[in-house]
């Protein structure tokens, strides 16, 4: 018998000969541009960019018109205008995050993270003080809030999915326009009740109040798609075996969510972790460490960005910088964390 | 027998099929339900403690507090206080940032959001969606700060050549060339800034899309594109439009970046080149630091204002998204 493996073919794959036309007809558009970029008025990057687009467009129409006739022409136009689009929408993200690597680095030294700012000022040079008491300030916010709203959410979507009450479908509607809720007007919202009416006043527990209001709706929509895709022949399966409604809830629904509910937790956190308007209402700012949460004013990192921020002077703005590399690292690990637990599936 | 069971009288009807909850579980429902509802508290408590604290200045200034210009507050020798706080100007720029944000935002999310969902190698689209989801977590005063420094700086440039070439359009048109600052720049901020939910929903409406509609048009011979134009788009039509009202809702309640950004200036101003703009939510954190108890009042009210009406765009937007997606199943 003939053993030959036979090797799978792939006809969706581009072969050489279909590339090249087209790297070559790239090519010319860049040298077309630099070309045109020498000889003009145009000038810049913008102009390169347009030019290169403009330039690659006409020459991939004409290609494609060439090969395929004329109902190619609203093929290639829109395709090139959907690749740029896309181009144009990525390209900040990364230029945001290079900038962020790039100022940030600079104000980094060894006592960012030991000291506070309460024997230092913005404007002195970068090495004195640290960002320890907004870290800790962030840290209060963070956990107090997830405290206060993942039991609200998770809570929630068990009714929204296991009880489906009456009301479930306007409840989804009324979480629906919380998650739209602005955050400065959360922050207002805190202000007027909790820090004006009872004896809490501005601190990181009236804080973390605020940005509770803006974690609920977006912890409860995560829990609720990850509690739908929870089998239903294993909620049948508690219910036969005899289980009352809420053992079969406690013991097998929310277990089987698991993963999915801490993904629910650490994208609420990672929502929540980088605002800045309602803590200038709830807060206070403090310049020290601060290690009671429900009393005194406290800082947090996005607010020591702000700090900075608005006080304008080189050494200030540096520190702003490297506050939001310290905060950007924190949302892009939380991040991660996310998608890991995310990414793992019911075992069966 | 037979015959009197017949008569009805002793007919027994249908047995009633019931499953009478337990204790346990009437008190987890009543919890679980109580739950439920606390968002609903929580909304109209916001609405409620913000319109109370308002009440005052509402009852005072009127429908002026919408439609004046001014913030003036000034307290006279004998003590006296007068006011005259209006946040029209802010209105009118809250709505042109937004607009400037929805017009160069969503067609560049369209097209993300058909890039990824009929152009990207599977490989690449996880990628660049995990790229979009994160692009939502960026911290706003992060936004602001890159507008600031590195956007502003190209934007001011894109507005010369914008007002060189098309002045003789109203909106491009600026009584000083004075262009850093301005609410086009602001707007260009905003649009990054809600590209990643207008995206997403629009990539969740056209994957919603019917499979055997699509495959009918390409069995017709449809491009691509052809396919999109006649089936995709007609079907998704509804869902951006939903989207882009969340993006608006955004829009209108950004802060910080905003504020960063923005020139406020208390006069209405329709040029959007022209740096000198206003916004509600920047205007809260502008006049907090110094407001007396007054001005604290009025910027609770402002508040309700911009409460009203990003409940509103949501819920509008909320309502055709979800009709939308149904539509599909």
């Amino acid at each position: 018998m003939n053993s030959e493996i036979i090797k799978p073919e792939k006809p969706w794959v581009l072969t050489p000969r279909q590339v090249a036309p087209r790297a070559l007809l790239f090519s010319l558009a860049f040298f077309a541009t630099i070309f045109t970029l020498n000889l003009t008025s145009f000038n810049g990057k913008l102009g390169f960019f347009f030019l290169l687009f403009a330039y690659s467009s006409a020459a991939n129409l004409t290609y494609n018109v060439r090969k395929h006739g004329r109902k190619a022409i609203g093929e290639s136009i829109a395709g090139s205008l959907i690749l740029g689009g896309s181009l144009v929408v990525f390209l900040p993200v990364f230029s945001i995050l290079f900038t962020t690597l790039q100022n940030g680095i600079s104000g980094l030294h060894f006592t960012l993270f030991t000291e506070s700012m309460s024997e230092a000022s913005f404007i002195d040079p970068i090495g004195n003080g640290g960002l320890l008491h907004a870290l800790i300030g962030t840290i209060y916010l963070i956990v107090i809030s997830a405290v206060i709203s993942v039991p609200m959410g998770i809570i929630t979507a068990l009714y929204l999915t296991e009880i489906k009450g009456p009301g479930s479908r306007f409840i989804q509607f009324v979480v629906q326009a919380m998650s739209g809720v602005p955050s400065v007007v959360a922050g207002l919202f805190i202000f007027s009740s909790v820090i004006l009416l009872t004896p809490i006043k501005a601190s990181s527990f009236a804080g973390a109040l605020s940005l509770a209001i803006l974690m609920i709706p977006t912890v409860t929509r995560t829990s609720q798609e990850v509690l739908l895709l929870v089998p239903s022949d294993l909620r049948e399966a508690g219910l036969a075996m005899g289980a009352t409604q809420w053992k079969t809830v406690v013991t097998i629904v929310v277990p089987a969510a698991r993963n999915g509910l801490i993904t629910a937790t650490i994208l609420g956190v990672a929502r929540i972790a980088g605002e800045t308007a309602p803590l200038i209402f709830t807060l206070g700012g403090a310049d020290k460490v601060n290690l009671n949460p429900f009393k005194d004013y406290n800082s947090a990192l996005p607010f020591y960005v702000w700090k900075g921020l608005s006080l304008g002077t080189p050494e200030s703005l540096a520190r702003a910088w490297s506050g939001i590399l310290v905060l950007i690292v924190l949302v892009l690990s939380l991040f991660i964390l996310a998608r890991t637990f995310g990414s793992q599936k019911f075992k069966k | 027998m037979i015959s009197s069971a017949l008569d009805g009288k002793m007919t027994p009807g249908p047995r009633e099929i019931t499953s009478n909850p337990r204790l346990s579980d009437k008190f987890f429902r009543a919890i679980v339900t109580s739950f439920g509802f606390s968002a609903l508290i929580i909304l109209t408590l916001i609405g409620a403690f913000l319109a109370v604290r308002g009440f005052q200045i509402f009852k005072s200034e009127g429908l002026h507090f919408i439609t004046g210009f001014k913030w003036d507050v000034t307290i006279d020798d004998a003590g006296e206080v007068t006011y005259d706080m209006g946040i029209g100007a802010m209105l009118v720029g809250t709505i042109l940032i937004s607009t400037v944000a929805l017009v160069v935002g969503v067609p560049l999310s369209i097209s993300v959001a058909l890039f990824l969902t009929f152009y990207a190698p599977i490989r690449i689209r996880t990628f660049l969606i995990s790229i979009v989801d994160l692009m939502a977590a960026f911290p706003s005063v992060l936004f602001g700060l890159w507008g600031y420094f590195v956007l502003m700086p190209m934007a001011t440039y894109w507005s010369k050549l914008l007002y060189k070439y098309l002045n003789w359009i109203p909106i491009f048109d600026a009584p000083e060339k004075f262009f850093e600052r301005s609410p086009f720049i602001a707007g260009l901020v905003l649009a990054i800034m809600i590209i990643p939910i207008v995206t997403s929903v629009s990539r969740e409406v056209f994957a919603q899309t019917p499979l055997d509609r699509v495959q009918a048009a390409y069995a017709l011979g449809a491009t691509r594109w052809g396919m999109i134009r006649t089936v995709v788009l007609p079907f998704g039509t509804n869902g951006v439009i939903g989207g882009a009202m969340l993006g608006l809702g955004r829009a209108f309640g950004e802060t910080v970046a905003v504020y960063t950004i923005l020139n406020l200036v208390f006069r209405p101003n329709w040029h959007i080149l022209y740096g000198a703009g206003g916004n509600i939510a920047s205007l809260i954190i502008l006049k907090w630091g110094e407001a007396t108890d007054l001005e604290t009042n009025a910027l609770l009210a402002a508040g309700f204002v911009l409460f009203l009406m990003t409940l509103g765009v949501n819920m509008g937007a909320n309502f055709i998204v979800g009709r939308t997606l149904k539509s599909g199943k």
